[in-house]
């Protein structure tokens, strides 16, 4: 499903460069449920954020769905991240004045879909996620969880290959985070690669395989299976 | 549940992609616009007051040149007039300030020696004193003229009742006139058609064969509408004027210039005249073209002084809803790096920014148009039947046309820079950003 061979990223600033990414290598495969952990500045979130097309590496591969990611134009990668990717973030990143329904049914609006059947969908999703009441109400009217499962509806809609999640629980209470990582986990058990990034050793500890950055490269896998 | 099947690509996607006709993305157009409202009117309000001055002004200065218009309506613009004058230099043994006449016998030098002449009418003028004009126990103090068939052709006036004199008035000399429709009022009180009734100007009868209408406000020897005129030759005839010719109204042929046409006729007068040819005075003159040009130029001054204004203001409410949408871009960042984390397209983003400039200044746009025209129509009603000089206020449908299709150009300008930077917005900066 997802290969990184030999991926460098630098962050170059006027005075400084900063090189964030020493050489990843890593395999994830098809269905896997996997974490990955690091210190601040590990680069843990450049990787996923690499991972989801949403930032180019230097050197190195990136194989995804066997489709080498690089030098993609906008077009492209626009079209990659709608069709393979589901994101859910530690903000929720939800559009303050969509309804619940209005941004689950977003990314379908980017594939031509009729609004009509994109609406249908979405609440189907919305139900899997227990939100169907919720369907017409803002974020602003919704709990910090009711927002994440908005956010998961929402990157699981369109079906995608992998799901990211950056600090998924990051906003949440004990409670709630123990709620949302349900929905992961049920997310994989049906099939859906995941892979959240997270400094929550409780967080991490639910997935199948744990990933140790340090200084840009991997520590080391620990397998939980 | 499988959603390939329901979200699989939509055949009908590349019409979408184009945008007209994607009735989701107004709705979304509609849903941004709307959800900040008071900052989408003040934005608004720009372009809105843009296009209400420019319809006001086009309209205004439409107006001001119909009213200028119909103060020579019915003349002719290629016109000059010509008359004797005392001499002011001395001329083969002659002293200056000698009073001369015109004569029958130059009309046909004239239209001999200078080809250019299109239209060429003799004039005679008489008054008679109070009450010189009545019909039973009606009358009063009226203008007396004496005038060609080929007057009507220079200084037209639309027939009420009747004709005007023709040839045969002037061959035969009949005793026919046709009245202005000041006389009609005052000698026809009861309004019935004057046709062929008698009427004694100056003691003597004459038929009436015409009524004219006189729309320009150019006027030739006394109010046209208060004047009664006669085949020249009858009132040569009839009131003793011998063979003199008190003035000429002449036409120019097409291509030609009445300045050029007036010194020649001049020239010839002078000749026949025995007059000196560097006399300025001897000969009087009036060109209508020249006031003709003088007020088309200042119409066009301050048709052009209008556009340039009206449309500067456009611009710079234009300008506001590019700076306005600027600063929303910055505002939405965050919610455009989402959108392109979702899969929007570079290019969804743009028609997206764009768009909504577009819809913002059209609809403020034509609100002022509607406003502008509102406007016109309300001074118009107003004015209809009282000022000469400002008359019937509007914009061509033409106008209106153009003035959309510029807001449509100052729309998509305004949204370009917006759209650009939105465009250059990283997602993944975006989404950071808190």
């Amino acid at each position: 499903m997802i290969t990184l061979t030999d991926i460098n990223k630098t962050y170059y600033t006027e005075a400084t460069s900063l090189h964030v990414l020493k050489g990843i290598d890593l395999h994830i495969a098809k269905g896997e449920y996997v974490s990955i952990m690091g210190a601040s500045g590990s680069g843990k979130s450049t990787l996923l954020n690499i991972l989801g097309i949403l930032d180019n590496y230097d050197t190195g591969e990136y194989l995804l769905n066997n489709k080498l990611i690089k030098n993609l134009s906008e077009k492209q990668a626009a079209a990659y991240r709608n069709e393979l990717i589901g994101f859910v973030f530690q903000s929720f990143n939800l559009i303050n004045f969509k309804n619940a329904l209005e941004n689950v049914a977003l990314p379908l609006y980017y594939r031509n879909i009729s609004r009509k059947k994109r609406n249908i969908i979405a609440m189907e999703y919305l139900d899997r996620m227990g939100l169907k009441d919720w369907a017409l109400h803002l974020p602003s009217e919704m709990s910090g969880g009711q927002k994440q499962r908005v956010a998961i509806a929402r990157a699981i809609i369109s079906e995608p290959k992998i799901l990211l999640a950056d600090e998924p629980t990051g906003a949440l209470d004990s409670k709630t985070t123990v709620d949302v990582m349900k929905v992961f986990k049920e997310l994989n058990d049906s099939g859906l690669t995941t892979i959240v990034v997270t400094h929550e050793k409780s967080v991490a500890d639910e997935t199948h395989k744990i990933i140790h950055i340090k200084d840009g490269l991997i520590e080391n896998i620990e397998n939980r299976r | 549940m499988n959603n390939s099947d329901k979200i699989s690509n939509n055949k009908l996607g590349f019409i979408k992609n184009l945008g007209i006709f994607d009735l989701d993305r107004w709705e979304e157009i509609w849903i941004t616009i709307t959800h900040n409202k008071s900052r989408s009117i003040l934005t608004a309000f720009g372009v809105f007051w843009g296009m209400f001055m420019l319809v006001a002004m086009v309209g205004a200065g439409v107006a001001l040149q119909r009213g200028m218009n119909s103060q020579i309506e019915g003349f002719a613009t290629n016109s000059c007039f010509v008359w004797a004058d005392r001499t002011s230099l001395p001329y083969n043994g002659l002293k200056k300030g000698r009073g001369w006449d015109m004569l029958n016998e130059d009309i046909p030098v004239i239209l001999n020696k200078v080809p250019e002449v299109q239209y060429l009418a003799p004039v005679l003028f008489g008054g008679g004193g109070t009450n010189n004009v009545t019909r039973n126990d009606l009358a009063g103090t009226f203008n007396v003229k004496g005038n060609y068939p080929s007057y009507n052709m220079i200084d037209a006036s639309k027939m009420v009742y009747g004709r005007y004199i023709n040839d045969v008035d002037i061959a035969e000399k009949r005793k026919v006139c046709i009245i202005g429709e000041r006389v009609y009022e005052v000698l026809f009180p009861t309004k019935e058609n004057p046709v062929g009734k008698q009427i004694k100007v100056n003691g003597i009868y004459f038929q009436i064969v015409g009524v004219g209408r006189h729309t320009s406000s150019v006027n030739i020897g006394g109010d046209e509408q208060e004047t009664v005129v006669l085949p020249f030759s009858t009132m040569q005839q009839a009131f003793n004027q011998g063979n003199v010719v008190h003035f000429l109204a002449v036409t120019a042929q097409p291509g030609v210039k009445v300045k050029d046409l007036e010194e020649k006729i001049r020239t010839v007068l002078k000749e026949r005249h025995n007059i000196s040819p560097d006399d300025k005075s001897a000969v009087g003159g009036m060109n209508i073209e020249d006031q003709f040009t003088m007020f088309l130029y200042l119409g066009i001054g301050i048709a052009s002084l209008i556009w340039v204004v009206g449309l500067g203001t456009l611009f710079a409410g234009g300008i506001g809803i590019s700076n306005i949408m600027l600063v929303t871009v910055r505002e939405r960042t965050k919610e455009i790096g989402i959108r392109r984390a979702l899969g929007a397209t570079p290019r969804n983003i743009i028609t997206q920014i764009l768009s909504e400039s577009i819809v913002l200044t059209l609809l403020a746009g034509i609100a002022g148009l509607v406003f502008g025209v509102g406007l016109l129509y309300l001074v118009g009603v107003g004015l209809s039947q009282s000022d000469q000089f400002f008359k019937d206020p509007q914009i061509s449908f033409g106008v209106a046309i153009a003035s959309l299709f510029i807001l449509l150009v100052i729309g998509t300008l305004a949204g370009f820079l917006p759209a650009n930077r939105a465009l250059s917005i990283k997602p993944i900066e975006a989404i950071r950003e808190e």
